[in-house]
Formats: C-alpha cells, sequence, structure tokens
C-alpha cells in the first residue's frame, strides 16, 4: 500500500495528539495504541497440531486457560473464548503474520484481519480503579482480577476486552464503531480525577 | 441482576454480559418432513413455564459468545448449576416437575 | 424566631459554632450544622408543618427517622434544583437551604381545603382510590387533578438538573447494611477476619441508635465507642465506609444498591462533583443490620402537632438539643419508653404524668421515674388529644385491652406534648425485597426476617434484640459468621466486646390500638398511615365491607401507599385488622415491602447514562466527511447513517429528487459501512450457508456473490443480504445492518446446539471494513480512474467480486446493485475509509458524483421491488408471500431453516398477506406508510382490513408515487383496485400492481 495514504484510528477525529501535555495532574492517563495488527484467530485448543503450530509462527505458546494471555516479541495474544483468540501485532504486519499462521497451520481453523475493526486504549494513573468501578461490573480486586488475565465484559454501554498489565494499568480493545462512545465516556467518568492524555 | 458462572470462562460474571436464549435440550427434529404439524408445531411453539426447576440456554454475549445451559429456580432465581452444551443437567426437578 | 426549644445541652452531634440560615414556606430560621431540616425547625418552634392529605388536618413533626409520614418537602431555591418528597428528618440542613410543605396549598396555618376539610374528606371516602379505579374511569381523570393538587405528592422539576450523578460497581465478602452498633461490631469482627467488608449508614454519621443515646459502653460514652469504632475501621485496607448511603433495594443474588448522597448536605448544584452515587454492591454475604423502628399507638386525634413518637423526643434531646415542648405526658406499653420522660425531665421541663397501659411494672427504668416523683398511670391510656395546630391536653382514662374498652371516667391533663411508644418494629423492608416472607415474633410484638435464599444474616434490633449488650455481642458473632462463610476466619470473633449494662426491664404488652369510650367509628380521628389519612375506623369499614385480605386492605384504604410505604402505620394497620377480623396478626400476615426504601431520585438512577451517553451512538469512518457535507442523520440500530445531504435552501424531498436522479442518470454513493459482514471459514461453511439460507450454496463458485434470504424456523423472513465465495471453503456475509449482531448469534446458535460438528467458524468483521457503493451509469467510469483492475463489463460481471486495488488501497469490490443501477460496492480496510472515500469523491467529481443517504437508497430499492427486511417484513412474512420463490431452494437435500413451516397449514392459505406494488390514482399523492387497506370503499365501521402500506414514496425518476404493501391473495389481484381509508376522513384510490416499477427487465444492472 501507498506510503502516501493516511490511516485514520478509529479515535482520529478526537485529535489526542493535540491533548497531549495539555494536563500533566490527572488521576487517569489514556494513550491510544492506534493502527496496530489485530487478528481474530480461531481453532480447537485440543489439537496438539494447531497449538504446535500457532507456538511456532508466534514465538509462544498459545494461552488456552479461561482469561489468560500471552506475550512474545512478535504478538501478544489474548483469550477471547475456548477456541478464540485475539493477536495483537506490530502495526503494518498484520499480513505477513496472517500469511504465517496460515502456513504454519493445518486442520480446521480460522484467521481474519480485523485491524480496521478496533483500537486498543491503555488507561493507568492512582485513580484508574475508581474510573473502572463507574465502568464495569467486573471485580477488579487482584485476587480476582490479577496481573495478565483478560475478560471480555461490558464497559459502560458497550462491550471491551481489558486485559490487566499491571495494578494500575489496563488495555481495553474496543469495537471502532463504539470508540467515540467509549472516548466520551472516559472523558465524563474521569472528570473527579482528572485526565491527562499521553 | 442476577449472577451467572460461564462454564467456558469459568468464573461468576454479571447478567448485563448475558443474553436469556430460551429453554435448554430442545432438539430439532431430524426428518421434519416425516413429522405431522402438530409435532411440527410442538417443536416450534410449545414451550415450559414451570414454578420451579428451569433447565435454560443462555448466552455469554459480551464475553466468549458462547452458549450454556442454567439449571434455574424460576420462584427464587438461585440458579443451581450452569453446564456446557452437550451436557447433562445433575439437578432435575422431580416427578411432579417441581422442587 | 429564635430557637426558642434549643437548649444549652452538651451534643457533640451539632455544632454550634456553625449557624446555618434556611427558610422555610418563606419564613427564615436559623439552625446549626449537624441539625436535619425537622430538628431545626423544632427548635424553632415550629409546629405545623403540612396539612394531610384528605381531611386537611394540620400535621407536626412525628419521627426523628425515614418513617416520617409528615414532614415531606419540597426543597431547592429554583426549577432546576427542586426535590419533591425528602423528609425533613432526614434532610442534612445546609446554609440558604429553602424548604416549603408539599402539601398545604395555599398556606400551612390558614388552609383554604381545611376549611372545607369535611367535603374532602367526605368526597374522599375509605376505598376512594379503589372505587374510582373500578367504575367511573372517565371521571378519574378530574379526581387526579384536585388530589395532585392537594395531596402533597411534591411538584417535579420544571427545568433540567444541573447536577451530575454516576454509578459504581463493587464486590465484597461481607455488606452490612446499617451502621448502629449490630453493624459496626459485625463490621469490625468480620473485617479483623481480612474480608473484604463495605459498610453503609444513611445517617450523615455512623452509630445510629448510640448518637442519641445515653447508656454508657465500657464506662464512656456511646459517641466515643463510635468515634473509636469508626476510626479503627477507617484505618483497614479492606474496609469501605459509606455514610449517607441508604441502601434502597436488595436485590437477587446479593445485589445490594446504594444511593450515597455525597454534597447534598453542602448546597445545591456543587460544581464538579458528583452530587449522588449509586453503589451496586455484589457481596458474597450480607448482614442486614437495619434495626427496628418504635412505633407508634393509634388514639383519638393522635395527629395534631405535639404528638410524637417517644425516642423521636429522645433523639431531639440527646442528639440536637431540642425539647420540642414544655409539658410532656408520654403514653408506652413498655419499660424502654420510660427513657423519653427522664430524658425530657433532666432538660429541666416539666413530665405531667407517664401513662402506661399495663397494669404494673418494676422495671428498672421505671423504679428510677418513680424516684424523680414523676406521676404513673398504670391501666390507662391517652383516649383522646384535645387541640388543633397543637396539643393542649389530653384525656386519658383507665382500659381494658383485652375487650377493647375504656373502664372509668376520662381525666383531663394539661400538656403540649404526646410521646407514645407502642413497642418496636424490626425494619424488615430490605429483607422483604428478595421475597422472603416476614414472620411474626410474639416475644417482641413484631416481624422478623424469615426464610430467605440468599446468603444473608441478620443482627442486632432487626433480629428482634433490643438490649445494648446483646446486640453488640450478636454483631460481633455475625459479622464473624458471615466473614466464615465468605471463606474468611474460623467463624469466632477473638476480639473483646465492649462492656455495657442494660436495665432490667418488665415484659411489655401488645397493644396498638387505645380504645375510645365511643365507637371507634364514632370517637375522634385514630389515625395509622398519616400520610394517606387511614383511620382505624376506615381499616375497620374496610373489614366490615368485606376485605379481609391484608393485600385487599391496604389497596382498599390505600394503607401503606404513600412515599413513606407505610413505615410507621404498617404493622398497627395489621393489628386492627386483625382484631376487627376476630384473628392473630400472624394470621392476618403482612404486605410485602418492595424498593425503593426510601425515595431515590431519577438523576441517581440514570447515574451517567444521560445525554449523549444515554444511548452508545456507532459511527463510520467517514461520518466527518458527511458532518462536513451537511448529512441529515438517521438512527439505524445505534449507528448515525447519513439519511440525505441537503444543500442550502433545499427541501428534504428536493434532496432527495436530486439524489435520486443524480444516482439514476449519472453516479451516486452511499456508505454502507454499516452492514454487517460476518467472515465464515472452515470446509463444512458451504453446508452451513445451505441450511441457514432459503437458497442453494453448493455450487457458488470462488469470486461469485449470491443474495440469500434467512427464515427462522417458523418459515418467516429474518434477514437477508448478500454471501460472496472468498475461497472454497471461506465466504463474506452481509446482512442488514439492524439484524448485524442477531444473525451472528443466530449462526453461532445453530451452529453451537445442534451442528457442533460442522467445522465452520464465524467471525464478525463488520467494524475491519468501509463500505462504499458507487452506482449510476457512470460508476465505472469513476472506478476505473481509481482501479487497478479491468473492470470492464466482460471482465468484471454482475455479482461478482475481485480483489483490487482502489485510490492505491487494497480493496475488495464487489459488482453488486441495491439500485438496480451498475453498481460497485468498495469495501476497505476502515483506518483507510475515509481516505478512499475522498479519492473516490475526487474521481467523480467530473461526473458530479452526489453523495445520498439512507432515504434515497430506500427510494431507489423500492422502485426495483427490493424489500428492507423490518420494513416491508415483520417476522409474519414468509418468501412465497413476497412472492420470492425464486430464492428457495428446490433440490436442497438437507430440510433447511423455515422450509418445514412452508407446509404448514396456515401458511399455505391463499389469502395470506401477500406483497404487491400499489400506483396511487393521484399520481402526486403518496400513501402514508402503515395505511390500511380494504377492498370495499363502502363498508360500516370495523372495515374488513386486508392488508397494509409498508413503503411508500414520490418517484423522481418516474414521475409518480407509488408504494409496496402487503394485501392478502395479492399476488392474484394485480390490476384490482383497492381503498386506503386515512386517518383525516378520507379515503384514497390505488391500483394493486406488480412491485417491480422501474427497469423490470433489469437490463440497467448488467451493463
Amino acid at each position: 500500500m501507498s506510503k502516501s495514504i493516511q490511516a485514520e484510528s478509529p479515535l482520529h477525529h478526537a485529535q489526542l495528539e493535540q491533548l497531549i501535555g495539555q494536563s500533566s495532574e490527572g488521576g487517569i492517563t489514556l494513550h491510544e495504541h492506534k493502527l496496530l495488527g489485530h487478528l481474530n484467530l480461531r481453532g480447537n485448543a485440543a489439537d496438539t497440531a494447531f497449538l504446535a503450530g500457532v507456538q511456532e509462527a508466534l514465538g509462544v505458546a498459545l494461552p488456552t486457560a479461561p482469561c489468560s494471555s500471552a506475550k512474545s516479541e512478535l504478538a501478544q495474544i489474548m483469550w477471547l473464548a475456548p477456541d478464540e483468540w485475539l493477536v495483537i501485532v506490530e502495526s503494518g504486519t498484520e499480513f505477513d503474520v496472517e500469511q504465517k499462521l496460515r502456513s504454519y497451520l493445518t486442520g480446521h481453523f480460522a484467521v481474519s484481519d480485523i485491524s480496521g475493526a478496533q483500537t486498543l486504549l491503555e488507561l493507568s494513573g492512582k485513580d484508574i480503579i475508581g474510573l473502572m468501578k463507574k465502568s464495569t461490573g467486573y471485580d477488579l480486586h487482584l485476587e480476582s482480577f490479577p496481573v495478565g488475565k483478560v475478560i471480555g465484559t461490558t464497559f459502560a454501554k458497550t462491550g471491551a476486552h481489558i486485559l490487566r498489565l499491571d495494578e494500575n494499568t489496563f488495555q481495553l480493545v474496543v469495537r471502532r464503531s463504539f470508540s467515540d462512545y467509549v472516548w466520551l465516556w472516559i472523558q465524563q467518568s474521569s472528570q473527579e480525577y482528572g485526565l491527562t492524555i499521553v | 441482576m442476577l449472577l451467572i458462572h460461564c462454564p467456558y470462562c469459568e468464573e461468576m460474571r454479571e447478567e448485563e454480559e448475558f443474553s436469556p436464549a430460551g429453554q435448554a435440550h430442545i432438539e430439532r427434529p431430524l426428518q421434519p418432513e416425516d413429522i405431522s404439524d402438530e409435532q411440527w408445531a410442538h417443536y416450534l411453539f410449545f414451550r415450559k413455564n414451570p414454578r420451579g426447576l428451569h433447565h435454560e440456554m443462555w448466552l455469554h454475549a459480551a464475553g466468549c459468545r458462547k452458549y450454556f445451559n442454567a439449571t434455574r429456580n424460576t420462584a427464587t432465581y438461585e440458579i443451581m448449576e450452569t453446564y456446557k452444551m452437550g451436557q447433562a443437567p445433575r439437578v432435575t426437578a422431580n416427578e411432579e416437575g417441581q422442587s | 424566631m429564635s430557637q426558642v426549644n434549643r437548649i444549652a445541652g452538651s451534643s457533640k452531634r451539632i455544632n454550634r459554632n456553625r449557624t446555618l440560615t434556611f427558610s422555610f414556606n418563606g419564613k427564615e430560621y436559623q439552625g446549626f450544622e449537624g441539625d436535619t431540616v425537622a430538628s431545626a425547625l423544632l427548635a424553632n418552634g415550629v409546629d405545623v408543618v403540612g396539612r394531610s392529605f384528605k381531611y386537611s388536618r394540620p400535621r407536626g413533626i412525628i419521627t426523628s427517622d425515614s418513617q416520617e409520614p409528615n414532614a415531606i418537602f419540597q426543597v431547592g431555591s429554583t426549577q432546576a434544583t427542586t426535590i419533591p418528597n425528602p423528609r425533613a428528618t432526614q434532610t442534612d440542613l445546609y446554609q440558604g437551604l429553602t424548604a416549603s410543605s408539599t402539601n398545604g396549598w395555599p398556606n400551612v396555618d390558614f388552609d383554604l381545603m381545611g376549611t372545607v376539610g369535611k367535603l374532602g374528606g367526605s368526597m374522599m371516602p375509605p376505598g376512594f382510590y379503589y372505587k374510582t379505579f373500578m367504575f367511573p374511569q372517565s371521571l378519574w381523570m378530574s379526581y387526579e387533578h384536585l388530589i395532585r393538587k392537594g395531596a402533597g405528592l411534591g411538584a417535579s422539576p420544571q427545568q433540567n438538573d444541573p447536577d451530575s450523578y454516576d454509578k459504581m460497581h463493587h464486590h465484597c465478602d461481607v455488606m452490612i447494611v446499617g451502621g448502629g452498633p449490630a453493624g459496626l461490631a459485625a463490621a469490625l469482627s468480620a473485617a479483623q477476619t481480612g474480608a473484604r467488608v463495605i459498610i453503609s449508614d444513611e445517617q450523615n454519621e455512623f452509630g445510629g441508635s448510640l448518637l442519641c443515646s445515653t447508656q454508657s459502653i465500657d464506662g464512656q460514652l456511646p459517641s466515643q465507642w463510635v468515634e473509636k469504632t469508626v476510626a479503627q475501621l477507617s484505618d483497614m485496607d479492606n474496609v469501605m465506609l459509606l455514610p449517607r448511603s441508604t441502601v434502597f433495594g436488595y436485590y437477587d443474588h446479593n445485589l445490594v444498591g446504594i444511593n450515597e448522597r455525597r454534597t447534598d448536605h453542602l448546597g445545591e448544584h456543587q460544581l464538579q462533583s458528583t452530587r449522588q452515587r449509586v453503589h451496586k454492591v455484589r457481596a458474597k454475604q450480607v448482614i442486614l443490620a437495619t434495626g427496628a423502628h418504635e412505633r407508634p399507638l393509634v388514639y383519638g386525634n393522635n395527629d395534631v402537632p405535639g404528638c410524637m413518637l417517644a425516642n423521636a423526643v429522645s433523639t431531639y434531646i440527646n442528639r440536637y438539643d431540642v425539647v420540642p415542648g414544655k409539658q410532656l405526658v408520654l403514653m408506652t406499653t413498655n419499660d424502654n419508653a420510660y427513657k423519653t420522660a427522664i430524658d425530657w425531665h433532666q432538660t429541666g421541663r416539666k413530665v405531667v404524668a407517664i401513662v402506661d397501659t399495663r397494669a404494673a411494672s418494676n422495671g428498672d427504668l421505671v423504679n428510677k421515674v418513680k424516684k424523680l416523683g414523676i406521676d404513673i398511670f398504670f391501666g390507662h391510656g391517652v383516649i383522646e388529644v384535645k387541640g388543633s395546630k397543637r396539643v393542649k391536653g389530653v384525656d386519658v382514662a383507665p382500659i381494658n385491652a383485652t375487650n377493647h374498652s375504656v373502664t372509668g371516667p376520662a381525666k383531663h391533663l394539661a400538656c403540649d406534648t404526646v410521646a407514645s411508644s407502642g413497642g418496636w418494629s424490626p425494619v424488615i423492608h430490605l429483607s422483604s425485597h428478595t421475597g422472603s416472607r416476614p414472620v411474626w415474633n410474639e416475644e417482641i410484638a413484631g416481624f422478623v426476617p424469615g426464610a430467605t435464599v440468599q446468603q444473608q444474616h441478620s443482627c442486632g434490633g432487626l433480629e428482634g434484640i433490643y438490649a445494648l449488650s446483646n446486640v453488640l455481642s450478636n454483631g460481633f458473632a455475625t459479622g464473624a459468621i458471615a466473614a466464615q462463610a465468605a471463606g474468611k476466619g474460623d467463624g469466632s470473633y477473638v476480639g473483646k466486646a465492649p462492656k455495657t449494662s442494660d436495665p432490667q426491664e418488665d415484659a411489655s404488652m401488645a397493644l396498638f390500638h387505645i380504645p375510645h369510650s365511643k365507637k371507634t367509628s364514632r370517637a375522634p380521628k385514630q389515625f395509622v398511615d398519616y400520610q394517606n389519612d387511614v383511620t382505624a375506623a376506615g381499616i375497620e369499614l374496610a373489614n366490615r365491607e368485606g376485605f379481609e385480605s391484608i393485600e385487599h386492605v391496604k389497596r382498599y384504604t390505600a394503607l401503606g401507599f404513600g412515599t413513606d410505604q407505610g413505615k410507621l402505620g404498617n404493622i398497627n394497620g395489621m393489628a386492627i385488622t386483625a382484631k376487627s377480623l376476630g384473628k392473630t396478626i400472624p394470621e392476618t400476615g403482612t404486605t410485602i415491602f418492595r424498593p425503593m426504601y426510601t425515595p431515590t431520585t431519577f438523576g441517581a438512577l440514570a447515574g451517567a447514562d444521560v445525554k449523549h451517553l444515554f444511548d452508545p451512538a456507532r459511527f463510520s469512518a467517514m461520518h466527518k466527511w458527511h458532518l462536513e457535507h451537511g448529512a441529515e442523520f438517521e438512527d439505524v440500530g445505534q449507528w448515525k447513517r447519513p439519511w440525505y445531504f441537503p444543500q442550502p435552501g433545499e427541501t428534504m424531498q428536493q434532496s432527495l429528487e436530486r439524489e435520486c436522479l443524480a444516482t439514476r442518470n449519472s453516479v451516486g454513493i452511499l456508505d454502507a459501512s454499516t452492514l454487517g459482514k460476518i467472515d465464515i471459514q472452515g470446509k463444512d461453511a458451504r453446508e452451513f450457508l445451505n441450511r441457514v439460507y432459503t437458497n442453494p450454496w453448493s455450487k457458488l463458485g470462488v469470486g461469485k456473490c449470491r443474495y440469500g434470504v434467512m427464515c427462522k424456523e417458523d418459515g418467516m423472513v429474518f434477514d437477508d443480504g448478500v454471501t460472496a465465495c472468498l475461497d472454497e471453503n471461506r465466504f463474506i456475509m452481509t446482512t442488514t445492518t439492524g439484524g448485524a449482531a442477531g444473525v451472528l448469534q443466530w449462526l453461532e446458535l445453530w451452529h453451537q446446539t445442534e451442528w457442533p460438528e460442522l467445522e465452520v467458524y464465524f467471525s464478525t468483521v463488520t467494524d475491519h471494513w468501509s463500505t462504499m457503493t458507487i452506482s449510476g451509469p457512470n460508476s465505472r467510469k469513476v472506478l476505473e480512474k481509481i482501479c487497478d483492475v479491468d473492470v470492464s463489463s466482460d471482465n468484471f460481471k454482475y455479482m461478482d467480486w475481485i480483489e483490487a486495488t482502489v485510490a492505491g488501497v487494497k480493496a475488495r469490490v464487489f459488482r453488486i446493485s441495491f439500485t438496480g443501477e451498475l453498481s460497485f460496492e468498495i469495501n476497505v480496510q476502515a483506518n483507510y475509509g475515509m481516505q478512499t472515500w475522498k479519492a473516490v469523491m475526487a474521481a467523480g467529481e467530473e461526473f458530479n458524483i452526489t453523495p445520498y443517504g439512507t432515504e434515497t437508497m430506500h427510494i431507489l430499492r423500492a422502485e426495483k421491488g427490493f424489500i428492507i427486511v423490518g420494513q416491508d417484513t415483520d417476522g409474519s412474512v414468509t418468501p412465497q408471500d413476497l412472492d420470492m420463490d425464486w430464492v428457495v431452494g428446490k433440490k436442497k437435500e438437507f430440510s433447511f431453516i423455515g422450509k418445514r413451516s412452508w407446509t404448514r397449514f396456515d401458511n399455505k392459505r391463499d389469502d395470506r398477506k401477500q406483497m404487491v406494488g400499489l400506483k396511487p390514482k393521484d399520481p402526486t399523492f403518496v400513501l402514508p406508510e402503515g395505511a390500511q387497506i380494504v377492498f370495499e370503499k363502502n363498508q360500516s365501521i370495523p372495515m374488513k382490513m386486508v392488508g397494509h402500506v409498508t413503503s411508500s414514496y414520490y418517484s423522481a425518476c418516474m414521475g409518480y408515487s407509488f408504494a409496496l404493501a402487503v394485501v392478502k391473495g395479492g399476488i392474484s389481484r394485480k390490476g384490482e383496485s383497492v381503498f386506503l381509508p386515512l386517518s383525516d376522513g378520507t379515503t384514497v384510490e390505488a391500483e394493486i400492481c406488480s412491485p417491480v416499477f422501474y427497469d423490470p427487465k433489469g437490463d440497467r444492472q448488467h451493463v
């Protein structure tokens, strides 16, 4: 694809770049990891050939335990369902990684490029638990939601997959068409804490 | 608001993540053309509406997108168990159809 | 007026260094920080705070808590900030607070309705609501107007609420409702196990009954124990304390709803902060420590201002340093209320007498009172109060409670305050929310929580445990047990329970209704439910009229129907019913309390989900372009889709005609990104399509597209769209915009439940693709300019798809048409959607490429007779009804979904409603969508309706109006006339015709 083509992330219209550095005091920090490669991977977790193929292609074992995640140099993998994973790769590598998966996998599997369908938001900060408690009914206590866990749940009136990166950092996978709503929600819900865009 | 155990995510989740999907264990006739209109109508339209134990399907819509079964008391809203598709319930109503 | 009733006490609950000015019914008063509106009004000697609902009698403050039936106000100074119906007893005073009576129009002291009070009363006998609902329905409107005006229902704000609200979810091991002695003890012992504990209390500070108690704990004031315990809890990371937080509902699976009033006590409209926050707590274990409410006695004229609950009097004295009168008469059935006489006496004001309904008592408190030299009348009752705007005196007479009679002459005592106590009622409301039936406890003469399916514990006053030492030890024990049930600790409390010594009390008497020398029906009014003016006589009348079930009595008399849900009066009402029917209270039963415990603002329930956050709006990647080009938008599901693109000065109709003509004559462009798209992969994908679609898919080649219709198992159409074969084992299915989520769930349902053996996966890719459809005779010329693949008719045929680069972006281009014109649907990855759209617009400029919205799309497709599922169908229409038998596979092996149902008797009728076209006789008249169709013009009403209009437009391309409709047996009635009787009384005529109006041979899409 031509380099002159300008890609626009789902939150392009919010012009987050222009808000960077506007406030540094916020209890909530937001960053959009935009334009990454997102692949939806389907397969049978009981199929050892499938597991081996994925490991070879992505350099890390597929997380098969419910709500688990894994990370390699190439990809971050989130468990979505017993037969479904989200593979997030660097921007622009999605086509190659998809081809690689297809070449390593046999039998019944599926890969769909959904890079345009969603974006990855990173929320952190000292007041992040307050914002998350307003947004989701899931128990955020570290015993129930440890670092590295990923859950598919409701986020305000839409849905999200939420990965905990550390005690006060969460990554949210949100759908493109709902991203403006999520952005409005985050602004509203962080009002009492202050919002910093990075 | 119920708290429902998803047998695929293997944990309790809030009801708002789920959608109810009607009575469980209804099997589609293998040869629809071979049965009478009345039998077909039973498959299509006739559903239980018990006061007490009910086996029903739920969809973990905001989570893993899997359908599963639940045994629920329709009077007290207690959920006795949830189990995967293809599995049989462990808790069943007694002869009178009630618990 | 000065604070005449404020004494020089020593309460730490009020801050005498901070005087607050407020207004009530237009007059200014002063109170202190820590006051409630009620305590401040009593301090100022304000007796009358409202007028009663039915009889318009003057009413004063009775309670000091959530039971209050009279002091229900309108609070707030503007139409935006006014709040109807808060209880003055639970409203914290703030500087500048403005309150008025909700009931007392036009003026509480001189009430117009009061002068016609008798009329009001007789117009509304008990059963008024019931009878009105039953009989003169047409009159209800006019009654309602009158009642609302006088009824004290409060006025809703007329302007938008400027405050913000939100909600938070919490999870914990042990949720404790109530921060009195039992709740605090339970919290401490549960928290010491490491359990996650949340404790909430409706008051402005923790302590509950201890805030107004004089009984020492560990040799200290009870407030000191509270302070120490709260400090201990605050220091623990595993404890969350929620004061000013009312648990309004206890829901299934231990979900507790709490409304935290965060800024209400600071004044109106606190910018930048959340006024009220609803906490939704999912608790492993819930401890209800809601305590007990004192019950008043029912006696003649017991509503005259100055009649109060005994414990309320003590609370105002001990907590607020307010003595609400000068001379007290106390009537009691128990020892406990003697505290009130002691408290009153210690302020230096006069206790005229204690009227004890029991024959005798030798309890500690009684003996203490005797030593103080206060007169006690045992075996007596206050049978009647004298006075109207304030108690002037009472008639006291010997009574026989067993046969409900007065046994001797009455003696008059002068006084200005009557405190009464009929014992205590456990606050079972929350326990009842879960469906648990309360159980009568004879020993305490009150209901306690019954069996429950919840993980629930109760302790303290709620269990009928009233002695402080027992309350505390019960609290500690319950906290430990609940924590253990949540998996924390061993169930025993390790700490040391504080020392208290409880006075020895003699047995109390189960008495609710004080007899009068006259029959109840002739005696002065004996109020049971103050808010709804329900009297003992009214309840007895209901019983005489045959209403015996307590639920019927409630509906007949309106007992417990007020905003207080009958907290004060329900038990007395049940007792009077029981007595009148000759039953016991357990036999009579109780009504069930439901959420909300106390009224909760709509703002709190709505939370932050208002305005633009009320419902998520979904946008395509090109939305900003549409905005910049003046589009008007239409809601399609949650999507905001361009509806039409008006140019300056254009009407909607002019825009539509321009957009239609431009598309038919040159080229138009539509943002079709919202259509659902499902990526289907697996070796059985084709077989799966065969089963869910009505038409065959076995032979669709790679690179080809096909239109398909999906039915539900009942044979009715539920979605349609084009599916393309990407690869031998891979298809991309498109669905309607509104049907996208439902279709994916439908496919998953069948795969997961019926056909798990089929190897196929479904993934939504709706949001991944931006889709733009260019349509019209010049569309190919536009595409050729920016596409790297030969798109000529020979190389790229109708119903083919290709991979290509469009404007430098990788794309899938489908040659499919929903307009009947030569059309190309360009799909690119959504991050490139805007870029591609702009490039297509630039390439189309020389052909005057015209953006069009959903309305033009609807017109163009209707001209071709293409259906829109959900507009032309409604879940009761088969493909055959749509004259679309061509989309039904005849040779498919598998009995696909819907097929079997078409042979059901009802679906074979030849008078089913079938889809046809309609041409109005007047070619300029556009039939209203939804208009009913009849065959015969001149029929009497109700006419025989034979169908209705589903889609109707004016066609600029054809120069006449047209419609799609369903008509009984319509397919074989083409050429016949039908009639449409319209809502304005006119009837128009139309001719049934083919639904394909434009280019019936379909040449244009094939060029």
